[in-house]
């Protein structure tokens, strides 16, 4: 116990600062109204659907939660079922084999919902595209809110992504402070 | 049949592995399979080519190993009688692959035990076949979901638990189907392919240089070890020497992979047995080489680093001086993690005698690569049949016999520092010269093997060149194909509770299985 005491003090708090949100990622205007997002604030229940991709997009989501970027420390967090999630966060082209199991997990997700396509292929098919196999893009089977590009996109850009998912479309400063506030 | 007398006949081919072809008939398939089961040799991979375009019917390829090396038999069938020997009473891996080569090219495997679909769900008619040259697409949105005859257990008290395709955690999707009796586990069915996005077909609509870039979004996680599987087997159709600098670039770069993913799943087997600390730490770690590998070599996770010729960066003293660096942190860390984790018992109260596969299991079951060795399987490409530079820097390799979650953990502590003494020994001992060299023109037909040690296990790339060089079939065998039935036999006993920990200690692929 004194070694494992010991390693944590010695590594210290390893946070870097977040992202701020990039409006260019949007893929539809913000569907949420002022009082949702307020509401929202940065407390955010994600559900993260793999509808096909190739596990690299994976690797760099998990990497949003390690010590540098410390996404939970936002107060947004992963969640183990989409009933309990406010944002799909959507990897890969979508199969085909996973078409009905993506579709049906947007439908077990709540109103108010926002979806973030991850990665070049989750944006446009990448180099699967579309094919016997392969519906190609995330938006070709349920609407995105969010895309980001990338393969696969670093944690920033993800969550940048997730960030924007949550902002009002053009933060004043005022408001922007409210949000944080 | 004279088996030493048919290995004669085989064509070695170009190439640094010892992997050679041999036209067979139906016979000899099976008495060549028989001979190499009885030896102890293993199954690599199955895959099926059609070739009713060049005159012919389909050609079936089975890829055996045995101490000689790796034997590619090739057996025509006729496209009248699409059927072939089955191999699966030899090895039960056959089966899936055998399933496999049904949905896709067609080919029955004659008297196989089981003749459900694998590869196909909804996405294609069960009477077309995708790999076949006249396969046409069919138009229009996916069928409704079919069910799948799932094996039932019966009896008192038995119940089901279905578990997918979404999972609970960030990971890949898959279907498993739990048969338990309060929280035992009495049998776990795997039901996977939902991943399945056409990369074979695709493969074929690509240059031999594109297709690089493919292979290495095969399995993200292994990219390296795809990358150097596909040059190689491309170098090895194109009759391509690639430079002697190139194999240690490269070598270094598959150990980096080989590094950063124990160190990601020793984190997240501390997480799934309830040390959030080790997850910290271990991701912390796997950050900052994925930080080194932005900076120096060019990607984050080492995507299109290789190319058939060579590597695309050359590595520069200020990168040397950095992974020799990043090292001796390394060890340090790595050896203190290791301490706690050894010393921490709720933690090994969880890892021992959970998720076990003996050895005689494992070798039944013909279970190979990381969790191969944790079962006492002692298969090792970089030990047995040592490419440059695997060759001159000894690999020691290390097996297990207790094949259970704890095996698994260790084996990762010891080769990830057994990665690190041979990436400093790669720095010390790089030879100079050419980091890429040109591709020779391909001729038409022409056949490669490339074949890698990945940090999952080994990797086997199949290629096959039409004029232009372009590919006229592409086959990636992934290791998960060995490693997932162990899969189902490791859950028999244990707790439901228990299965993500035990699931996570294999740590398969799923899109590289499921293509």
């Amino acid at each position: 116990m004194y070694q494992l005491l010991k390693k944590i003090a010695w590594t210290g708090i390893q946070s870097e600062p977040p992202p701020v949100p990039d409006q260019a990622l949007r893929v539809t205007r913000q569907r949420l109204d002022d009082a949702i997002l307020l509401r929202f604030g940065r407390a955010l229940a994600i559900r993260h659907v793999d509808a096909g991709s190739c596990n690299g997009c994976e690797l760099e989501i998990h990497a949003t939660t390690n010590p540098y970027y410390n996404l939970e420390g936002l107060g947004i967090h992963f969640v183990a079922s989409p009933r309990h999630a406010d944002l799909l966060l959507v990897t890969g082209p979508v199969s085909r084999h996973m078409e009905v199991a993506l579709r049906r997990t947007y439908e077990a997700t709540p109103d108010p919902k926002l979806v973030v396509a991850v990665g070049d292929c989750g944006c446009t098919g990448g180099i699967f595209g579309e094919s016997y196999a392969s519906c190609g893009r995330v938006a070709n089977v349920i609407p995105v809110d969010v895309a980001v590009p990338g393969c696969p996109p670093t944690p920033t850009q993800i969550m940048q992504g997730i960030l924007t998912a949550i902002s009002r479309e053009a933060p004043t400063s005022s408001t922007m402070a409210e949000v944080d506030a | 049949m004279d088996f030493i007398h048919l290995k004669k006949q085989a064509r070695r081919l170009f190439g640094p592995v010892p992997a050679h072809t041999l036209g067979v008939n139906t016979e000899q398939y099976r008495e060549f399979a028989a001979t190499v089961h009885s030896e102890g040799g293993r199954l690599a991979a199955l895959w099926a080519t059609d070739q009713r375009r060049s005159g012919g019917g389909f050609l079936m390829h089975a890829a055996l190993v045995d101490q000689d090396g790796l034997w590619c038999l090739g057996l025509p069938i006729s496209a009248g009688r699409p059927v072939l020997p089955d191999l699966s009473d030899l090895f039960p891996v056959a089966s899936r692959m055998q399933r496999a080569v049904y949905d896709l090219v067609g080919l029955r495997a004659d008297g196989a035990a089981d003749e459900r679909p694998w590869l196909r769900h909804d996405a294609w008619a069960a009477d077309t076949y995708p790999l076949r040259s006249d396969f046409a697409p069919q138009a229009g949105p996916a069928a409704e979901v079919q069910a799948y005859p799932f094996v039932s257990v019966e009896g008192e008290g038995v119940h089901e638990i279905p578990v997918g395709p979404v999972h609970a955690g960030t990971i890949e999707p898959g279907h498993f189907r739990f048969s338990v009796v309060g929280e035992r586990v009495l049998r776990l069915e795997e039901r996977l392919g939902y991943t399945h996005k056409g990369i074979e077909k695709r493969f074929e609509t690509l240059s031999l240089e594109e297709g690089v870039r493919l292979a290495g979004r095969i399995s993200g996680d292994s990219t390296v070890a795809y990358a150097w599987a596909y040059a190689m087997a491309v170098e090895s159709a194109t009759s391509t020497r690639p430079s002697e600098r190139t194999h240690w670039l490269r070598a270094l770069l598959l150990e980096r992979e080989r590094l950063m993913n124990h160190l990601g799943d020793l984190g997240a087997l501390g997480n799934d047995a309830g040390l959030a600390f080790g997850l910290a730490q271990f991701s912390r770690l796997k950050e900052d080489m994925a930080r080194v590998n932005h900076l120096h070599l060019g990607h984050r996770y080492l995507m299109d680093c290789i190319v058939p010729g060579g590597v695309v960066r050359d590595l520069d003293a200020e990168a040397t001086h950095a992974i020799r660096g990043e090292a001796k942190v390394l060890s340090r860390e790595i050896l203190v993690l290791k301490n706690i984790y050894d010393e921490h018992a709720g933690l090994q109260d969880r890892f021992l005698t959970t998720g076990r596969v003996p050895p005689d299991l494992a070798a039944r079951l013909g279970v190979i690569g990381l969790a191969g060795r944790a079962s006492g399987q002692a298969w090792d490409l970089r030990a047995q049949f040592p490419v440059t530079p695997y060759a001159q820097l000894d690999v020691n390799m290390s097996t297990h016999r207790n094949g259970d979650v704890a095996a698994r953990v260790t084996l990762r502590f010891e080769e990830a520092m057994e990665s690190l003494r041979l990436t400093v020994k790669m720095l010390d001992d790089m030879p100079g010269g050419e980091f890429r060299v040109s591709l020779n023109a391909a001729p038409d037909a022409a056949f490669g093997i490339g074949w890698v040690e990945g940090w999952r296990g080994e990797v086997l790339v199949a290629v096959e060149t039409s004029k232009g060089n372009r590919i006229h079939r592409c086959h990636a065998h992934d290791p998960s194909w060995q490693n997932w039935p162990a899969v189902e036999y490791a859950a028999i006993d244990n707790i439901v509770p228990d299965f993500p920990l035990i699931n996570k200690s294999f740590n398969l692929s799923y899109s590289g299985h499921d293509l």
